[in-house]
């Protein structure tokens, strides 16, 4: 462990650095992008812990049929707010926020991303955003419209909406603003040598999210806006009779929240495409072939949001023209399974951690990929739209793939970030205990959903009633898991044991050959990139 | 960035660009007076497609910039009316 460690003379790390500031200013002050990454990491496992409350009280209402522990009305503002939160405060900031501000400028050789305070300023904007979010909890009694705000009811209801909807508003600037920020950062700050096709897949991925964040948020904003200009003024853009289009609303708000489904999945498969060579000691294979898979996506996926509209009545022209383009973005998705697949093959592989969440990833991504098409061809999805079905879908790849990808992260980036270590056995507890639990909760509502149990309602009929209840086992089984994983890790950040060690995985980025935790600036001098990365021997 | 690419526009451009921005203003105001059915939304966003690459070009200096973000700014603007076609699927064909 000589030449792996940092432990040296004079060195001060970027937590040790304090701009000489005293207490929380040290951090709400700071512009230093490692230390606004862990801002957003902190803030946003406050609002996960109330969305995974949120979501735990919906599984207890359905664990029998009738009114278990609430009515209908809190049923329905349980299922919005988990679901505003999940979505708008956890899945789409999650991985770029986080893990991005945190890797981004140091995977390309940069001592921060190109605009630091406008980088602060999108944390500022994430907390105003969150606040409107948890506003919407109070007074009137909270909105009741799904996380989808879908015309007319959103104009409609005499519940909280325009909080939640002008957080969502808000939130979207910060998304902006960051993917903005990313862009800029790539396209101006890699080191001498680094050049487009040796960027480390973590950051390319970041890339073709920041076009995303930065072309369709916009849309959202304004079809929010437009709510708003239905709500308060009864201007009629989606009211049928002032002569406006309720479908009109859900084409705005799928063109936006497509592509962000997307937003949240592309980094998801970058942290994925960083974990499976590190621990195979393989180079990844079809390094172009994934780039290529991931603009590929963020384009293609611009143009399919009119499968979640297959039912609302949209023209036979339509729907047979967005069936045939979601089935093609299925194609560069399958094209990075096959390609972690084969890097595995015949690397040596060793099942740390971050590679059990990987390898656990791809197999949730799969599942949440394939009934993808189940969804996206027209004949079944008549039968399966607004049912369970769906719910397990997105959960599978939402909750399965960005929640692991996640999860992976931490576990691969912890000691370099905390400069800590967690204990490793405790880790995997959880993980197994998690998965086992995923699966239980998830797994029976693809059954319930073709058996023809509908979403978004607080009752069901007996015969739907034995799935459930193991849906709901499930659920438990996997928060016990959840919490060993945060007891865990909280526990490793305050008081786990302390390492210097550069490179403990063995991975070939950029990010293994500083110090741990990294200096403030990141690298005293700025390196100059001969080899391409992911080589090992 | 270097200095090289500083161009000064001289405001007559400036004023004969405005002029035409209203023109065309009160054309796309005008041409509602027209019955076009189902080809008035086409018309008006292509008078409004046209005043904005004269803004682009003209006050935003993209003219004058490096290829690379004139090539940008044209995907971006394809992405754009690809989607608005794409919707126009579904409403054309109701
Ligand atoms: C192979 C790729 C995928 C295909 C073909 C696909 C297809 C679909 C279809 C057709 C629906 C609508 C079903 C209905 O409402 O009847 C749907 C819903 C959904 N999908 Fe996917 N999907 C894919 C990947 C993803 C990914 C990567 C994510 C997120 C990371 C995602 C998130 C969602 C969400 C959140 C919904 C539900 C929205 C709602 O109604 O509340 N999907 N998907
Ligand atoms: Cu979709």
């Amino acid at each position: 462990m000589t030449s792996n460690d940092s432990e040296n003379k004079g060195y001060k790390s970027y937590l040790e650095e304090d701009g000489g500031r005293k207490g929380i200013f040290k951090w709400i002050l700071s512009t230093d992008h490692k230390r606004i990454a862990l801002l957003y990491l902190y803030s946003m496992m406050v609002w996960f812990t109330v969305g995974v409350v949120l979501g735990l009280l919906m599984k207890l209402e359905l664990i029998a049929p009738g009114q278990t522990i609430m009515g209908p009305q809190s049923y329905n503002a349980t299922f919005t707010v988990h679901g505003v939160i999940m979505i708008f405060l956890i899945v789409i900031p999650g991985l770029p926020a986080v893990f991005g501000n945190f890797m981004l400028p140091i995977q390309i050789g940069a001592k921060d991303v190109a605009f630091p305070r406008l980088n602060l300023l999108s944390w500022y904007i994430y907390v105003l955003g969150s606040i409107l979010v948890i506003l919407s909890l109070f007074g009137n009694g909270p909105p009741d419209t799904g996380w989808t705000f879908y015309a007319p009811y959103s104009f409609k209801t005499g519940t909280n909406m325009l909080p939640a909807a002008l957080g969502a508003f808000v939130l979207g600037f910060s998304s902006i603003l960051t993917g903005l920020n990313f862009i800029v950062t790539i396209h101006r700050m890699r080191a001498p040598g680094m050049t487009w096709f040796k960027m480390p897949l973590f950051t390319w991925t970041l890339y073709g999210t920041g076009w995303i964040q930065l072309l369709a948020t916009p849309i959202i904003g304004i079809t929010l806006l437009m709510v708003a200009g239905d709500r308060i003024l009864g201007i009629g853009f989606f009211d049928p009779a002032k002569g406006g289009d309720p479908l009109l609303y859900q084409h705005l708000f799928w063109i936006y929240s497509h592509p962000a489904v997307y937003i949240m999945i592309l980094p998801a498969m970058g942290v994925i495409s960083e974990i499976i060579p590190t621990f195979s000691k393989k180079t990844i294979f079809g390094y172009k072939a994934i780039v290529l898979s991931t603009l590929a996506i963020a384009f293609v996926g611009y143009f399919v949001w009119g499968h979640h509209m297959f039912t609302s009545g949209m023209s036979g022209t339509a729907l047979y023209t967005f069936s045939i383009l979601t089935f093609l973005v299925a194609i560069p998705s399958a094209i990075k399974v096959f390609n972690w697949i084969s890097t595995m093959h015949q690397g040596s592989i060793s099942t740390d951690i971050p590679f059990l969440w990987a390898a656990s990833f791809i197999f949730v991504f799969l599942i949440g990929g394939l009934t993808g098409l189940v969804v996206g061809a027209l004949a079944t999805d008549v039968h399966l739209h607004d049912t369970a079905f769906v719910v397990a879908h997105f959960h599978f790849i939402v909750f399965g793939g960005v929640g692991f990808a996640f999860f992976g992260a931490i576990h691969y980036w912890f000691p370099k970030i905390f400069g800590r270590m967690y204990d490793k056995s405790w880790a995997k507890t959880g993980w197994i205990i998690f998965f086992v639990g995923f699966v239980t909760l998830y797994g029976p509502m693809f059954y319930l959903g073709m058996i023809g149990m509908p979403r978004r309602y607080f009752d069901y009929l007996d015969e739907f009633h034995g799935p459930n209840i193991v849906s709901t086992l499930g659920a438990l089984v996997m928060i016990a898991g959840l919490l060993i994983i945060l007891t865990n890790l909280i526990k490793a950040a305050r008081h786990g044991e302390k390492t210097t060690e550069m490179n403990p995985w063995g991975g070939t980025n950029l990010e293994w050959q500083i110090p741990t935790p990294p200096p403030l600036e990141n690298f005293d001098e700025i390196p100059v990139i001969e080899k391409a990365t992911y080589k090992y021997d | 960035m270097s200095d090289t690419s500083h161009h000064i526009v001289p405001y007559s451009t400036y004023g004969l660009i405005l002029l035409l921005l209203l023109v065309l203003t009160g054309t796309s105001v005008a041409v509602t007076q027209i019955e076009l059915t189902k080809w008035s939304t086409a018309v008006a966003l292509l008078l409004a497609g046209t005043k904005s690459a004269f803004v682009l070009a003209i006050f935003m200096h993209l003219k004058f910039d490096q290829k690379i973000f004139r090539i940008m700014a044209v995907l971006i603007i394809l992405l754009l009316a690809s989607v608005i076609i794409i919707t126009f699927l579904d409403y054309a064909f109701r």
